[in-house]
């Protein structure tokens, strides 16, 4: 696939490789070390670095700060933007402002709601939803302008993401949702941790069915468990998400102590089994303050060394 | 079965709890009661259905609304009796007598006195 | 209709403590029908604060009306001839009403006696819920009858997003998801190839976003 933006991420998934990101979450503070260290302890074993905008609405240092600072190591960032904080002015202001350091990748999200966060009494803004920051992203890209109308003075060359749960209600839309975002612009996704591989399978036929997988890269997104504990957690607490009872189960079933190893080889048997599946075009690795396992599952996934990037 | 319940209760019928506003209860302190059981039938033995599960509800705000304007929610209450319980019903009174004694008169009825 | 709810009496003291001459005055439409401020509450006010004055040994007046509307002149108008008895007015009604009271007489200080919640519906008694947030260019038609800018909670245009979970909202379980219910309906009626159309950027200038609003007709203005 011909590429149409710098983005070493774009370039890695056009020549057909299977790419690698990751993330880190920024600090709540402004020591920039905990950006630059995270992202040392991953960089040779990813291709792009997501940095989370003020995720589940806790105040956080910015993510264009922490791109930049991502930037200034010769690293490869991916801006992620939520709509819940900006309007279109802020929004249009800082994809520029990402565009002035050449961050040539965006995530567009809407947000978790500003009530999981530390302001819940905050407002939110929503003035776009998360298909719209697409199309205005593709727009100020492809056409140069503001979706004022104006012209842009050296447009945005952004590679554009977004983020897909297949395993959110109903799932009847999920591959629809992902068409929409496709007719929106979108390049390249991102899913929600997977856990029940056999409905994410099923929603990648449905994908596949479409042609959906032509349209667009589909990184499947994992995130190793820490504990049972953390199994639970997510199985019962965090919207959204979809993890089998068997898997809690085999979280459980070890001793405490082993529970983190056995956390991270179910992440590489998830990344194993879903490079077989047809249309998946890489893995989004979401360890949460656990970044220093990121080189392990990268590893013994198979996925290292990761390929250059090549026009 | 003749019992004796405590002199200074007055006694207003209706014909199911349900019928009770909270603007009587409300009323009731204004005029200078010192305090007011709310008698109804057992719960699930209505025959209006709800009326003695709505009339707890009202009974609830207008607690609330004494204790807002620091009258003491306490002095409205509700019980719940069937009517072949006469023993209980005295004992149910003369408690809550002996309560509102403990609290005291309500104020509203000492002003009211003292206007007079 | 316009829902509110009541206010903490508490507030409400707070408000008229330092006065002598109150009057509460009720409002007869939606604050009646939602029960925060019709004749009803306006009676159990009334009582409450008389209680209140009278437990703390101070002689208040405190007289009740119930207007018919307090969104209208005409009906505010009857309350010119003894409005004056009063040194405050404590309004009942939504924010409309209060605000139309005040601008209406000048000198005289005039308090809400609810909160002003959202224009919404009853669902059963005793529950009302939210349905329109009044943007001022309605997409209903595009969204199979429900209104994703008052019933989600990221008010998306084209939803619903990752935190949809059987049906419920990610903020409380208790809320349901507004998109479920648009494809639910879409569904209902044969339309779900509807969905995948882009809903475009909206224009929130008709909304709050484009400062106080103000619809004029000419052809029946007087």
């Amino acid at each position: 696939m011909k590429t149409k933006t710098p983005s070493k991420l774009e370039k890695i998934l056009a020549a057909g490789n299977l790419a690698v990101t990751s993330e880190c979450g920024p600090p709540r503070g402004s020591d920039p070390e905990a950006i630059t260290k995270k992202a040392g302890m991953i960089k040779d074993h990813v291709d792009a670095i997501n940095i989370t905008d003020n995720q589940t609405s806790v105040t956080r240092l910015c993510s264009l700060a922490s791109c930049i600072h991502l930037k200034l190591m010769g690293l490869e960032p991916i801006l992620q933007m939520v709509v819940r904080d900006r309007n279109r002015i802020a929004l249009q202001s800082d994809i520029l402002g990402a565009a002035s350091f050449d961050i040539h990748n965006i995530l567009c999200l809407s947000g978790d709601h500003q009530q999981f966060g530390d302001s819940s009494q905050g407002q939110n803004v929503f003035d776009i939803d998360s298909m719209q920051l697409i199309q205005t992203v593709r727009h100020m890209r492809d056409d140069g302008k503001f979706l004022g109308g104006d012209d842009i003075n050296r447009p945005p060359r952004m590679f554009v993401g977004a983020a897909a749960n297949p395993f959110a209600d109903p799932f009847e839309i999920r591959t629809p949702r992902l068409a929409k975002k496709i007719a929106a612009g979108v390049e390249f996704i991102q899913t929600q941790c997977i856990y029940n591989l056999d409905k994410f399978e099923l929603w990648m036929q449905q994908n596949r069915d479409r042609g959906l997988h032509e349209k667009a890269y589909i990184m499947a997104g994992v995130t190793p468990f820490k504990s049972a504990g953390m199994a639970k957690y997510m199985k019962n607490r965090v919207p959204g998400m979809d993890v089998p009872d068997d898997v809690v189960k085999r979280m459980a079933g070890v001793p405490k102590e082993k529970q983190a190893q056995e956390g991270i080889d179910i992440c590489v048997e998830t990344i194993q089994r879903l490079k077989e599946c047809d249309g998946v075009s890489g893995f989004h690795v979401m360890a949460i303050e656990w970044e220093e396992k990121v080189p392990e599952i990268v590893e013994r996934s198979g996925l290292y060394p990761r390929p250059e990037a090549v026009e | 079965m003749r019992l004796q319940y405590p002199s200074n209760v007055k006694i207003i019928k209706l014909p199911c709890t349900g019928k009770v506003d909270l603007i009587h209860l409300v009323k009731s302190f204004e005029k200078g009661a010192d305090g007011v059981c709310v008698v109804g039938c057992l719960e699930g033995a209505c025959q209006f259905t709800k009326g003695n599960i709505r009339a707890r509800k009202r009974v609830e705000e207008a607690q609330r609304i004494l204790d807002s304007i620091k009258l003491g929610g306490e002095r409205v209450q509700m019980f719940n009796l069937s009517s072949s319980e006469a023993p209980l019903f005295v004992k149910v009174i003369s408690e809550m007598t002996e309560k509102i004694k403990e609290m005291g008169p309500n104020p509203i009825k000492t002003a009211l006195k003292k206007a007079a | 209709m316009i829902v509110a709810k009541r206010k903490p009496i508490e507030e409400i003291i707070e408000e008229v403590q330092a006065y002598d001459k109150i009057l509460l005055v009720g409002c007869n439409e939606c604050v009646t029908v939602c029960e925060a401020g019709g004749k009803k509450e306006v009676a159990v006010l009334a009582s409450a604060l008389r209680m209140h004055f009278m437990n703390q040994g101070k002689e208040v007046k405190i007289d009740e009306i119930t207007l018919e509307r307090q969104c209208d002149h005409e009906y505010l108008e009857e309350l010119r001839n003894q409005i004056d008895q009063y040194d405050v007015v404590v309004s009942l009604a939504c924010g409309v009403g209060v605000q139309f009271m005040a601008e209406k007489y000048m000198n005289m200080p005039v308090m809400p006696g609810v909160d002003t919640c959202f224009m919404g519906v009853t669902e059963e008694r005793g529950v009302w819920s939210e349905r329109c947030q009044g943007c001022g260019t309605c997409m209903l038609a595009k969204t199979g009858g429900i209104c994703p800018v008052s019933r989600c909670a990221k008010r998306l245009f084209n939803g619903p997003c990752g935190g949809s979970t059987n049906g419920h909202c990610e903020i409380d379980k208790n809320v349901i998801c507004a998109w479920q219910l648009i494809i639910d309906r879409m569904k209902n009626l044969d339309k779900l190839e509807d969905y995948e159309a882009l809903v475009p950027i909206k224009d929130w200038s008709t909304e709050r976003a484009g400062g106080p609003r103000k619809v004029v007709r000419e052809d029946v203005m007087q």
